[in-house]
């Protein structure tokens, strides 16, 4: 199979990162070996998008802190990086509007290595398809756990036309494990269902339960979270002295931001 | 009175074909445990390899199981590597690994400071909670040595996925009489990472980043491990303990 026959995909996670745990990691490497398998797509890249503090979830630290301990988390793979954008716009940002923005950048990119590339390689241009969503446009799909693709049930979480556009015009690839039947829930979604071959389901039989939530529990306790997390992170949360019951309680009561302001344009 | 605490070491047995993260979390979770009691300092903890001659499918050659732990410990400041039981000509029943193996001839890598009048430094062994039900696997194990490993030593057992060590120990009368110097320490984060997962995937071809050190991840690339052909070393035949243990049943 040519590499050109191949869709460039690059993968998208949002998420809090709070902090960043080897379960994340696991996800992309899965949805890269799962898209890969179909023969059909080549993953090139993998984003690590944290949210902005503007989502006031419950013990959520500081952004920045939570960008660099992804950084020094993906330090070491080769096609894992971290992007703050999302994390430095002043609020905080539906996942559909990240999407895009990185879509945007990444057409972008594409653009310019075209462009180097005419001068150098005049026939392959030639042979590239111009329309939008040809097959040599680069993918950009968001990577998510299964738990993400049910959240877009709870009311006022989402925007019918977010959800829309990310099934519908990008895709996802959502991690999946025993105990979620995503099949069930996209089954029972009309706009899902219709959209069903952008949706990825990735079966992880080596469940990988690492919850953020768990490892803030234990750090709190004084138990060791080594081997749950890269060790880099592990040392920059024990050098900094993060997670404890005080940040655990920052935005206890707060109304998750989606939440406040969906519910505020739907009553308008 | 000040309680002195009890210096320990953890001893994990096992094929370690690959090491794994959780192997090392077993040892992070048995820490954590047995400083919470109050009554011990867990001072050393050692990784011991089986040697090849357990006969167990797909077992990799000693040497490399051996280096690849080596490599996964390297980044910890209280975890070492013990070649002794696999250096032996025979497989070794795990008591004698705990008898004549670590602290009796090899000095720990961490200095215990000597406190005249503190408690001896004890040994206990540290598994999973499926290790527990291996006592019950007819000539697996001779009952003095169970007696001996649960009464004499002690157990710290780390529970997983669905598995109860309390049944276990309550299906066992030895267990049960033993039940004070056996610790069950509870797993809460589900993490089914397991060896033979790990040789799944590489024969696959699919990642294993993030459940294994990079670095043994390298040595598994560079030195071929984990094929279809490894798998099926030793197919077919029997374990040596069930072979050793037979013939001298009746002793």
């Amino acid at each position: 199979m040519e590499t050109q026959d191949l869709t460039k995909v690059v993968l998208l996670a949002c998420g809090s990162f709070n902090p960043v745990t080897n379960m994340h990691l696991r996800m992309f490497e899965l949805a890269r070996d799962h898209l890969q398998d179909t023969g059909r797509y080549k993953v090139v890249a993998g984003i690590i998008s944290p949210v902005g503090d503007g989502y006031k979830k419950q013990g959520l630290i500081e952004a920045c802190h939570r960008v660099e301990m992804s950084r020094l988390a993906t330090d070491n793979s080769d096609w894992i990086s971290v992007d703050p954008w999302e994390s430095l716009q002043p609020e905080w940002v539906e996942t559909a509007k990240v999407v895009r923005h990185h879509y945007g950048e990444l057409v972008a990119a594409e653009k310019n290595s075209d462009e180097v590339d005419t001068v150098k390689y005049a026939k392959k241009r030639r042979r590239k398809e111009n329309s939008f969503g040809g097959k040599d446009d680069p993918q950009l799909m968001l990577l998510c756990g299964a738990d993400v693709l049910e959240s877009f049930g709870v009311p006022d979480l989402w925007k019918q036309e977010d959800m829309t556009e990310i099934v519908g015009r990008y895709g996802m690839v959502c991690i999946t494990r025993s105990g979620n039947d995503p099949h069930k829930f996209i089954h029972q979604s009309d706009m899902l269902w219709k959209h069903r071959r952008n949706i990825h389901l990735v079966h992880e039989w080596v469940t990988n339960d690492i919850s953020a939530t768990h490892v803030r529990r234990a750090l709190r306790r004084g138990q060791s979270v080594r081997y749950l997390l890269p060790d880099p992170v592990v040392r920059y949360i024990q050098e900094h002295n993060l997670y404890s019951a005080e940040s655990e309680k920052k935005y206890a009561g707060v109304v998750l931001a989606p939440l406040q302001r969906n519910a505020a344009s739907s009553s308008s | 009175m000040a309680t002195c605490r009890v210096p320990l070491f953890l001893l994990a047995c096992g094929s370690f074909n690959p090491i794994t993260n959780q192997h090392m979390r077993l040892f992070e979770l048995a820490r954590d445990h047995m400083h919470s009691t109050g009554r011990y300092q867990v001072v050393g903890g050692i990784v011991s390899p089986v040697s090849d001659g357990y006969g167990k499918q797909s077992l990799v050659l000693a040497e490399h199981r051996i280096a690849m732990a080596k490599l996964a410990i390297k980044s910890s400041n209280w975890l070492t590597v013990d070649e002794w039981e696999s250096q032996q000509p025979d497989w070794m029943e795990t008591v004698v690994t705990m008898r004549c193996g670590t602290l009796s001839s090899r000095p720990p890598h961490h200095h215990v400071p000597p406190l005249p009048s503190g408690p001896a430094p004890q040994l206990k062994l540290l598994c999973g909670a499926d290790f527990l039900d291996t006592f019950k696997v007819p000539g697996l194990w001779k009952d003095k040595h169970v007696e001996e490993v649960a009464g004499r030593f002690g157990l710290v057992c780390v529970s997983r996925g669905g598995l109860q060590p309390e049944r276990a120990m309550h299906e066992s009368d030895t267990l049960s009489r033993h039940q004070q110097n056996i610790f069950l320490v509870r797993e809460w984060v589900r993490n089914e990472t397991s060896a033979t997962e790990v040789r799944r995937a590489v024969r696959r071809g699919l990642s294993v980043k993030y459940l294994i050190p990079d670095s043994v991840i390298e040595y598994i690339k560079e030195h071929n491990l984990y094929t279809e052909d490894s798998e099926r070393k030793n197919k077919g035949t029997v374990l040596r303990p069930l072979t050793k243990q037979a013939k001298s049943f009746n002793d």
